[in-house]
């Protein structure tokens, strides 16, 4: 048993005095404490977990319920971390807890608010008892963060509602303790024709370390547009485990951006589930990494009905001894015919020590259908080097401008022209370049 | 302005070039012709700084400075340029950002400041026209979808706005239609003046009815075999390669 383990177990236990009795909810707690008790953290013994290696978390004394700082977080310490040249609404978190002075919450024909309150209040507990812990999968990660879930945002988009602004949500860690564990929980429902633009990051303060846990379930009904884009940015001492499931009514369209370009250790699962006709799923990423860091993609899309797309492009470059994984897999159900799904996973190693893992699978089980994958492992093209080169343009500035127009390419689908332009300096700054114009 | 001394270049083990002279001065147009195989990319790219070819012996001599030991970019910034046979895509980086960026790099290299904006615009501006390219085209990503005649004439758009003292062109005319090949030799001839000098390489003397050469080489087997006026050219065109072959035994 690991050290982390047992302290979860035990904490557990004082946690669950403080629930209600009774609640469906407590009931669901328990179920997947059960489940997490029984398996603990995954070990590479199993497939899925084979190249990321949970032990040095394990191994830490992450506090479980973090002490709450006394000093205020102000805003012009954290602005830099919201998109903050246009008008947003704001759920944010500060080590696990609500900020309501940071936030911009509202509960006019939408809701944009916490799921403590989605879980609380009565007049929430339909939504909750048909969409909650429906989709997420009951493996040992997700039911840690059901166990101990109690906040996180809850957005609900009533039909035909078309969100005019995107919507952040923000968990920042201060450091007020040398380690501490977040468990944050989204719930997302994408009312029938509604469209919504989300924006979720997780940051630390401080150089101490946070391992974060988190949960999000997106449902998107007939015809519903949600767009996703997750910035991981976070400082060296920071690690993400982050499972996000997404279950599609038929025509609904649901997108998902990840960047990557930060943390000590991150792991993305990132499951879509098609349970209806037409629909469209994009998985997009972009991983940026050097030092040791570590990034692990884990897409799954399972393709239930007929007539449906799915594309995954998801780019890497790895400098120094940094790892990366990319474990992409495309499920097509007999019922499933006539489904384009298209993978793409291309990676650049700058250095010779750094290691990418692809392992792209397919399995489909109907026959008339429109299937393909790709994945390529290499250095910088030397005859575009050369190109460059003969053009005046020094070599480490070729250099940089070939890896930024590899990465910027992934750049195209993202809608929010702020946000594209944010992470397209992040980019330009990651890899170094100066580049002669504006980006 | 280029002197080039029994050059010996090989690539992976391979001797392709065998004893290379040539003697460039400013004002005049060479050309160089020769078969498929006879070296005559591999000695372009050895005087732009290609690093997979490997030097083995003789002298490149541009302007006065022995530039063999030169990075490409050190080359381009004395005033070198090579307009590629096949120009490379890159996608998310705009025609107009790329060449941006060269100037910028190459006056940086020189210890100027970038050019501004409002001058660098004119500049663009001006060339395109020269070369008949649509406003539009500029803000591509370079190369990524174009049609071969689009990257050649992206690649002298390219030479028109750095202003080398000597540009080599290899085999610009392939994939060019007449009219396009017109409008890239018309725009290499404006750009022409006594102080600069071309090196046009080509299989074809269709070329060289737009870009008049002052001397015609023959390269074949790694060696200048034969040089002569342009007229060399048309003898070329009518009677093939062979008769120099036979001529050299």
């Amino acid at each position: 048993m690991s050290n982390l383990k047992d302290k979860l177990v035990s904490s557990y236990i004082a946690f669950e005095d403080h629930l209600e009795p009774d609640s469906p909810i407590h009931d669901l707690r328990n179920e997947a404490m059960k489940v997490f008790e029984e398996q603990g953290f995954p070990s590479k013994k199993e497939e899925a977990w084979k190249y990321t290696s949970l032990k040095s978390l394990e191994k830490t004394d992450y506090s479980i319920f973090p002490k709450q700082q006394e000093k205020h977080t102000e805003l012009k310490d954290v602005r830099k971390y919201f998109l903050h040249d246009i008008d947003t609404y704001k759920i944010v978190f500060i080590d696990g807890v609500y900020s309501s002075f940071l936030s911009e919450t509202t509960h006019d024909s939408i809701d944009v608010c916490l799921l403590s309150s989605a879980l609380n209040k009565p007049k929430y507990q339909p939504v909750i008892e048909t969409y909650f812990n429906k989709i997420a999968k009951k493996d040992s990660l997700t039911s840690l963060n059901t166990a101990f879930a109690k906040e996180g945002a809850y957005i609900h988009i009533p039909k035909n509602k078309e969100v005019e602004k995107p919507i952040e949500i923000i968990n920042f860690s201060t450091g007020n303790e040398a380690a501490v564990m977040l468990q944050p929980r989204n719930l997302i429902v994408v009312g029938e024709n509604a469209h919504v633009q989300i924006i979720e990051r997780h940051q630390s303060l401080s150089e101490n370390a946070v391992f974060t846990n988190s949960v999000t379930e997106i449902f998107a009904e007939k015809r519903a547009y949600a767009d996703y884009y997750k910035v991981q940015t976070d400082n060296p001492s920071a690690s993400l485990i982050d499972s996000t499931y997404v279950s599609q009514a038929r025509e609904s369209n649901c997108r998902v951006h990840t960047f990557s370009f930060g943390g000590k250790l991150t792991r993305n699962n990132l499951h879509f589930y098609q349970n209806g006709e037409r629909c469209n799923s994009t998985l997009n990423g972009i991983t940026i990494i050097e030092d040791k860091q570590h990034v692990d993609h884990n897409t799954l899309v399972h393709h239930t009905a007929p007539n449906c797309e799915s594309h995954q492009d998801y780019k890497g470059i790895f400098a120094d001894k940094s790892t990366g994984v990319f474990n992409g897999k495309v499920l097509v159900d007999k019922i499933a015919q006539k489904i384009d799904a298209f993978q793409q996973n291309n990676n650049i190693l700058v250095d010779d020590r750094a290691t990418i893992n692809s392992k792209p699978q397919l399995e489909i089980f109907a026959d008339d259908v429109k299937c393909s994958h790709g994945c390529t492992i290499g250095q910088l093209d030397e005859e575009a080097l050369f190109y460059m080169r003969s053009r005046g343009i020094a070599k480490k500035e070729a250099r940089a401008l070939l890896m930024y127009a590899f990465a910027n390419s992934v750049l195209e689908s993202v809608k929010i022209p702020e946000l594209k332009q944010r992470i397209n300096k992040l980019i330009a700054k990651k890899i170094g370049v100066s580049l002669g114009f504006q980006l | 302005m280029l002197h080039i001394k029994d050059l010996h270049a090989s690539v992976e083990g391979k001797d392709i070039l065998k004893g290379v002279d040539i003697d460039v001065n400013a004002g005049e147009v060479h050309a160089i012709m020769g078969p498929n195989g006879s070296g005559k990319s591999t000695l372009a790219s050895v005087i732009a700084g290609k690093e997979e070819f490997e030097l083995q012996k003789g002298e490149i001599n541009f302007e006065g400075e022995d530039i063999t030991e030169l990075d490409p970019e050190e080359r381009a910034h004395k005033g070198l340029f090579l307009s590629f046979q096949y120009p490379i895509e890159i996608p998310g980086v705009t025609v107009t950002n790329f060449i941006k960026t060269a100037i910028n790099e190459t006056r940086k290299a020189k210890g100027l400041d970038d050019m501004p904006a409002s001058e660098m615009l004119k500049k663009i501006k001006e060339k395109a026209d020269m070369l008949e390219i649509d406003r539009k085209f500029l803000s591509r990503s370079l190369n990524e979808g174009f049609s071969g005649g689009e990257k050649k004439r992206n690649e002298i758009f390219q030479l028109a706005m750095m202003e080398p003292k000597l540009a080599i062109l290899d085999e610009t005319d392939s994939g060019l239609d007449i009219d396009a090949l017109k409008v890239v030799a018309n725009g290499v001839n404006k750009l022409k003046s006594k102080d600069n000098a071309v090196i046009v390489i080509t299989h074809y003397q269709r070329l060289l009815d737009y870009i008049v050469p002052d001397y015609v080489h023959v390269l074949m087997g790694g060696k200048i075999v034969k040089s002569g006026g342009k007229e060399l050219a048309y003898e070329l065109e009518e009677r093939g390669y062979d008769w120099i072959k036979e001529e050299l035994v």
